[in-house]
């Protein structure tokens, strides 16, 4: 009801600049303004990255040229001074999660796609959904403006352990309030999410009907609702930590540079950890599941059969969502544990590689009985699967105390969850740019660019992240500021540090296609009409691009959402809102 | 062994065979996925076959896969997994047959605790704690305190004698890692945590810290040297004179 009301309200009354562009309660502009903040996020995140890379090939040379501009308390002639390696890598690690990534699938697909995919006129709660976006947009701000001030910005890890959190620089405490903004803007996201898919389904759209990438978002959406609270706490109690010299996370008998900490102390130091998995274990799904629900979409309509296992899909994302909340102890094998404890952590890691296994199994055997058409979405959808396969595969050994004291905070932790974020994740993305881009503003992007976007990213995400297999088995631990040049046992593969290096670089180059092809398609790109990719979910039966209130008419559905190739049907594709198949 | 570093620990080779194991199953599986990824690549383009069909592949052979995989994972877990941590990680050995030593770990060293030859610990405060002289707060009033001494970055152990390693920290958090003894654990302040393992080569290699404590997180590093146990021995008298000789201003080694 309210959809329709809003409907009928707001098409014949123009809203003011600053409430159509800054102030924003349409779904599809505030997903906009997630994606366009997010992708400057990645991009930073990327260069903060890039400038530990040189350290890592050539530790205590200085860096030509830009070396100079990052003032003298970081690279002083050049030379990049531990403190600023640490922060780079505290920083990178926060916001490609919590900046890049999760607000990219998330705040920017999720906003523009769901409304759109199940028929609705706007997400439940505008003025919710906008203090969502507000939220971010701060905690960022807040993370950026601690690289400026004395001390620089947190330098803990993007896990921020305590007691090193708890006795780090103002940094720290940036770090902190920060993630409060960002953790309340994700509530506030995930009970929009919440409420619009269960309440504001059109007509006939059942739950059964929802297209994968929507299951995906409801999913990822109590995820964060359930998980983030916990951290939300403990970043908070670490505040009182630092600010009002309270001891939860610090024990007694501390004596750090020799003297004893002025404390209370009879805190622990786990029970911090615990807080963080609690959430941090979810939220890897959170940065995979909508990725896997882009896929989903793009594969059936590439490929233009439907999904070979729908439901599998679907009981898959559910049962991850649940298991993904007794899992997190696995990343804490090494603090302790007994056997029993253990035992149960490495269970529950090992029964959840299962539903992953039959996603990506059935995201293979879709492609058998296609007609596959490698357009540039598609191209990064397909890389997406053995990537994926790649990072999901490594995460056995790691799922397995056994193997994982010797694996345990090595390389391979970072080219594991790197091969399921980078390679994965962020080509969905990527995927789901090219994907939509006609949608959201009439024009297709560039096909030549997307190739040259394309294979070299492909080669080079795998010339930067297989290598650290290699490293990661040899014992090379993360977090060293010059890579691990001070270890004997590290020797034997340091020089893949140049290689992994310089493929960055590269990468990185070949990311200018892609920023360009963003920017010219959108004023230059040929004209799309509004099903370009002859679809069948709800957001293509939209006007190009959808205005305000998004259906000219609410659209009722009458079948699933991958009906490609229906046996009977004139064209290959049936479109959800389409009551009779000619 | 195809890049892992040197094994001289008894477990070690445990570790190592499971290892072998997951990377032959993770590349049958990405082999046997990624060839029926390019054959579906190639058979069913668009160009090979334009009209796709509704009903895609109606075979059991992908649950067959899944069940397997289901199974090998059931099996790694219950026969090499569990009894492995149960074995090694949650049980020690005989306090008798293993030597004792203590790791304190501070930003950014090992100070590394002996008992000398009675085998007991001297007490410690924190209260005593002097950077210079005293790292550990030893309180030398304490009889048991009087053969002890401590060494920096050196930890000296004997061939073929179990030891047990209680590990500690002064500050953060750090991890205890000796690659070629297969063993990594996490040093938790206000917890005092063991390990233990059997040397088997004599040689030098390093310890390192493996979880982020600072600044000079990439240089704390220690050496670690196995002995025959008459040059242990002989190691042993060494430092033992040298503490009871000079008193409380030989810690450092």
């Amino acid at each position: 009801m309210s959809s329709e009301h809003s409907q009928g309200h707001d098409e014949h009354h123009q809203l003011s600049w600053w409430r159509t562009y800054v102030f924003a309660t349409d779904h599809k502009m505030i997903g906009l303004q997630y994606g366009i903040t997010a992708l400057f996020f990645l991009l930073f995140g990327f260069c903060l990255m890039m400038l530990m890379r040189w350290q890592l090939a050539y530790p205590g040379q200085p860096l030509p040229v830009i070396g100079k501009w990052l003032g003298s308390a970081n690279m002083p002639d050049g030379v990049m001074l531990p403190e600023f390696y640490n922060q780079l890598g505290a920083m990178h690690g926060t916001i490609m999660v919590f900046m890049g990534i999760v607000p990219l699938a998330v705040g920017a697909f999720g906003n523009y796609i769901v409304p759109l995919q199940i028929g609705a006129a706007d997400m439940a709660f505008p003025r919710i959904n906008m203090v969502s976006y507000w939220a971010f947009f701060v905690g960022g701000v807040v993370m950026l403006t601690s690289f400026f001030i004395p001390g620089g910005a947190a330098s803990s890890g993007w896990t921020s352990y305590t007691p090193l959190a708890d006795i780090a620089t103002t940094g720290q405490t940036f770090w902190i309030i920060g993630m409060v903004c960002l953790i309340t803007s994700s509530l506030l996201g995930a009970v929009n999410f919440i409420t619009t898919i269960i309440q504001l389904r059109t007509k006939g759209m059942t739950f059964m009907r929802l297209p994968f990438f929507v299951w995906a978002q409801f999913v990822t959406a109590f995820l964060l609702l359930l998980a983030f609270p916990p951290l939300e706490a403990a970043a908070i109690l670490q505040l009182m930590d630092r600010i009002a010299h309270t001891s939860f996370f610090l024990p007694s008998g501390l004596v750090v540079s020799g003297q004893p900490l002025e404390i209370s102390g009879g805190g622990s130091v786990l029970l911090w950890q615990h807080l963080f998995w609690f959430l941090a274990h979810p939220e890897v799904y959170v940065l995979i599941l909508p990725a896997m629900g882009v896929i989903a979409e793009i594969l059936a309509n590439n490929t233009r059969r439907p999904l070979s296992g729908y439901k599998s899909l679907v009981y898959s994302v559910l049962f991850i969502g649940f298991m993904s909340f007794i899992v997190w102890a696995h990343h804490m094998y090494l603090t302790g544990m007994g056997t029993t404890i253990s035992a149960f952590f490495q269970a529950t890691t090992m029964i959840i590689s299962i539903p992953s296994v039959i996603i990506l199994t059935v995201f293979f055997l879709s492609l058998w009985g296609g007609s596959i058409r490698f357009t540039i979405p598609m191209l990064f959808a397909l890389a997406f699967l053995p990537m994926f396969g790649i990072g999901g595969l490594t995460g056995l050994p790691l799922g397995l105390n056994i193997t994982d004291i010797p694996l345990h905070d090595t390389y391979y932790v970072i080219a594991h969850f790197h091969y399921i974020v980078a390679p994965g994740t962020i080509f969905a993305l990527f995927a789901g740019i090219y994907f939509w881009f006609p949608k959201i503003t009439g024009r297709r992007m560039n096909d030549v660019l997307g190739h040259i976007h394309f294979w070299p990213s492909l080669i080079c995400m795998n010339l930067i992240f297989m290598p650290m297999f290699i490293q990661g088995l040899a014992g090379v631990s993360r977090r060293l500021y010059d890579g691990g040049a001070e270890y004997a046992h590290a020797q034997g593969t340091l020089h893949l540090n140049v290689l992994i290096s310089w493929s960055a670089w590269i990468l990185a180059i070949f990311q200018l296609p892609f920023i360009f092809n963003l920017i010219w398609s959108l004023f230059k790109g040929p004209k799309s009409n509004d099903n370009p990719w002859e679809s069948t979910t709800l957001e293509w039966a939209t006007p190009t691009p959808p205005p305000h209130g998004n259906f000219v008419k609410i659209p009722e559905v009458f079948r699933g959402p991958y009906e490609y190739s229906l046996p009977g049907a004139k064209t290959d594709f049936a479109p959800q809102c389409q009551q009779i198949v000619t | 062994m195809w890049g892992l570093p040197d094994n001289a620990a008894a477990h070690g080779a445990e570790i190592d065979f499971v290892m072998l194991l997951f990377h032959i199953l993770m590349l049958i599986l990405f082999i046997g996925w990624g060839i029926f990824f390019l054959v579906a690549l190639v058979r069913f383009k668009k160009t090979s076959h334009p009209k796709a069909d509704y009903h895609g592949i109606r075979s059991h052979f992908s649950s067959a896969v899944e069940i397997a995989v289901a199974i090998i994972e059931i099996i790694l877990l219950a026969a090499f997994s569990i009894p492995f941590w149960a074995k090694q990680v949650n049980a020690f050995p005989n306090r008798k047959d293993a030597l004792e030593v203590r790791v304190i770990a501070e930003q950014f060293a090992w100070n590394i605790h002996y008992p000398g030859p009675d085998g007991i610990f001297g007490k410690t405060d924190i209260q005593l704690i002097d950077k210079q002289s005293n790292p550990l707060g030893i309180d030398q009033s304490d009889p048991h305190a009087k053969d002890d001494f401590v060494t920096i970055n050196q930890l000296h152990l004997p061939i073929g004698r179990p030891v047990i390693i209680y590990l500690s920290s002064k500050d953060v958090m750090h991890c205890f890692s000796l690659p070629i003894m297969r063993v990594k654990q996490d040093i938790i302040p206000g917890m005092s945590i063991p390990v233990w393992f059997v040397p088997t080569k004599i040689g030098n290699s390093e310890i390192g810290c493996a979880q982020l404590c600072g600044l000079g997180h990439y240089r704390m590093k220690g050496f670690l040297t196995i002995h025959t146990q008459e040059e242990y021995d002989k190691w042993l008298a060494e430092q033992s004179s040298q503490s009871e000789s000079s008193g409380e201003d030989s810690f450092w080694n």
